[in-house]
């Protein structure tokens, strides 16, 4: 029993970065049926800011809480202001094009800002302060939770319950859940269209950025290249959830990061990504909705 | 001075002219008929007018502001209002959401929403009972109420209807438009699409008959409903009109 619940902490923090970078999928993909690829790289993105500013700046040095507020918003804005570069010249142009001329678009982009990000911050691996939170823990039972797991876990549980109190109970999050449904007819309420698109690439990009100054903290390493595989990882997440559903973002996301536990636990680390994109592969085949299935209608 | 007032309107699809030149007019407090067959260019007027298409040629004011060339959601703005085609309601969301859409505009003031959606509840009570129900749940008859609510709760002066009574039985058709003949009761401008010509010369002040692209007759309703071509041409005999109401009903 006692690796299982282990495993199971370990899932559960990873699968909640997963699950803030599926979310960026699924908001923007409701609103325009586009999948931004480039959403793991706005998470590799905001964990070079946040370490710019951890390290190069010396934000280490300040008072914890200080810091880590820093450290989160700055690149939240940021990478915000990137991915709105990207909306603006990249895929706005392509909007009214064909589906796969937007797809390409959005895998170039990936790549524009893995280079980017290696001609600003290098090739090599950077490493994030290695005890920007106290490294011990606390024990529940016999499972140990160390402060990083606590502290990542709870950042990435208020920004989920802020996105989803924001879409829920707001009208401009009822806004966004409009689009998903008919432009026109939101265009008739006096909606915005193009300032709500905004505003969902705003959010996808300040999620993905907290995933990736959470990662940082979280493994310390990081480097220009590993927001590919957290994209597709993330990216199966939102199709397992059914992409345009932000619970099963949610879901998605957190399962994602039990299953790769558990194999890396039980099997081996180099099962991961094999049985992640077993699952991405079996869903898209046998129910392409995802387990929440129904809903997102057809665009009009 | 007209509260809307369209003149010599072009419209095109790629290559293709779906409105020659379309004049109308509406006053505060009239209901405008616009008839027409299948395919003669009504939903494009009104989508021209509501900015979701852009005209060719032509001009559009509403309170004596032009609204060509502006934004579809600026134009709401502007005191116009579109219940388009099919309803289009936000069927995920529920009646209550789809009503705050529609007060969109004034959301950061939750007094005058509120004061709205009680004026929308009394047109329409079974909305108030349905309130917190999905959209996509009510019957055809409640969407169309609720069309009709969201829209008003942006205020308009000019109120646009695109076949509210399509897909409905005769007694809801004959009751939307009834509502339809309050609403400009206080003074709005309304905009009436209908296919059922005779049920909307009947409510209408003026009307408007528009055959591929062009107006080709206009006049007082009562007589345009007298008029021998539009008799033939539109109302088909009352007997046969009312057969084709009772058919619709089963379906
Ligand atoms: N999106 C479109 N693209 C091309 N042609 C269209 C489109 N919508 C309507 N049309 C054409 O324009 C004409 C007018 O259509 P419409 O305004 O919908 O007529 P009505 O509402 O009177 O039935 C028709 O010939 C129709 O085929
Ligand atoms: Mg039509």
């Amino acid at each position: 029993m006692g690796p299982f619940l282990e495993y199971t902490v370990i899932g559960l923090t990873v699968g909640s970065f997963y699950a803030l970078v599926a979310l960026g999928y699924t908001i923007v993909y409701g609103i325009l049926r586009l999948i931004n690829f480039a959403q793991g790289d706005l998470s590799m993105v905001g964990a070079f800011l946040g370490w710019t500013l951890l390290v190069s700046f010396g934000l280490e040095h300040l008072p914890i809480y200080l810091a880590l507020v820093v450290a989160f918003v700055v690149p939240m804005l940021g990478t915000a202001a990137v991915n709105l570069g990207i909306l603006q010249f990249a895929y706005k142009p392509l909007l009214k094009r064909s589906l796969l001329a937007i797809l390409i678009t959005a895998l170039g982009m990936s790549i524009f800002l893995q280079n980017s990000a290696q001609l600003i911050w290098g090739g090599a691996i950077q490493a994030y302060p290695p005890n920007l939170l106290p490294s011990s823990g606390i024990f529940i039972g016999d499972v140990h939770l160390t402060y990083v797991q606590i502290g990542l876990v709870v950042i990435s549980l208020l920004l989920m319950g802020g996105l989803v109190a924001f879409v829920q109970s707001t009208t401009l999050g009822t806004a966004m859940r409009a689009l998903a449904v008919d432009h026109d007819a939101a265009r008739l309420m006096g909606i915005n269209v193009d300032q709500v698109i905004r505003l969902a690439f705003v959010l996808g990009a300040m999620l993905a950025a907290a995933s990736g100054v959470m990662l940082g903290i979280y493994y310390v390493q990081i480097q220009f290249t590993m927001g590919f595989l957290l994209g597709l990882r993330a990216f199966t997440a939102a199709v397992l959830g059914g992409i345009g559903n932000i619970p099963g973002a949610m879901a998605g996301g957190m399962l994602i990061g039990l299953l790769e536990a558990y194999t890396t636990g039980y099997l081996s680390g180099k099962w991961e990504d094999v049985l992640v994109f077993g699952v991405l592969i079996t869903v898209l085949v046998v129910k392409p909705t995802g387990i929440f299935g129904e809903r997102v209608a057809e665009r009009m | 001075m007209a509260m809307l007032e369209v003149t010599d309107l072009h419209v095109y699809y790629g290559n293709i002219e779906a409105l020659k030149g379309i004049s109308l007019e509406a006053d505060p407090g009239q209901i405008v008929a616009i008839l027409g067959s299948n395919g003669a260019g009504k939903t494009t007027t009104l989508r021209a007018i509501s900015g979701l298409l852009r005209p060719r040629s032509g001009s559009i004011k509403c309170a004596g502001k032009s609204l060509v060339g502006v934004d579809a959601h600026v134009i709401v703005g502007m005191g116009l209002s579109h219940v388009p085609e099919g309803r289009r309601i936000f069927n995920i969301l529920t009646v209550d959401e789809n009503l705050n859409l529609g007060g969109y505009l004034v959301r950061s003031q939750p007094r005058l929403i509120k004061e709205r959606k009680a004026g929308v509840f009394k047109l329409f009570p079974r909305l108030a009972e349905r309130r917190m129900q999905l959209a996509g749940t009510l019957s055809g008859g409640e969407q169309q109420m609720l069309a009709i609510g969201r829209a008003l709760m942006s205020d308009p002066k000019v109120l646009m209807l695109d076949e509210p009574s399509l897909g409905l039985s005769p007694i809801l058709a004959r009751s939307v438009l009834r509502t339809v003949r309050e609403i400009a009761g206080r003074g709005t401008a309304v905009l009436l699409v209908e296919q059922n010509a005779r049920q909307a010369l009947a409510i209408a002040d003026k009307a408007y008959v528009i055959e591929v692209g062009r107006v080709v007759l206009q006049g007082e309703a009562a007589t345009l409903a007298s008029d021998e071509r539009v008799q033939r041409a539109y109302l088909g005999g009352f007997e046969a009109v009312g057969t084709q109401a009772e058919l619709g009903k089963n379906n």
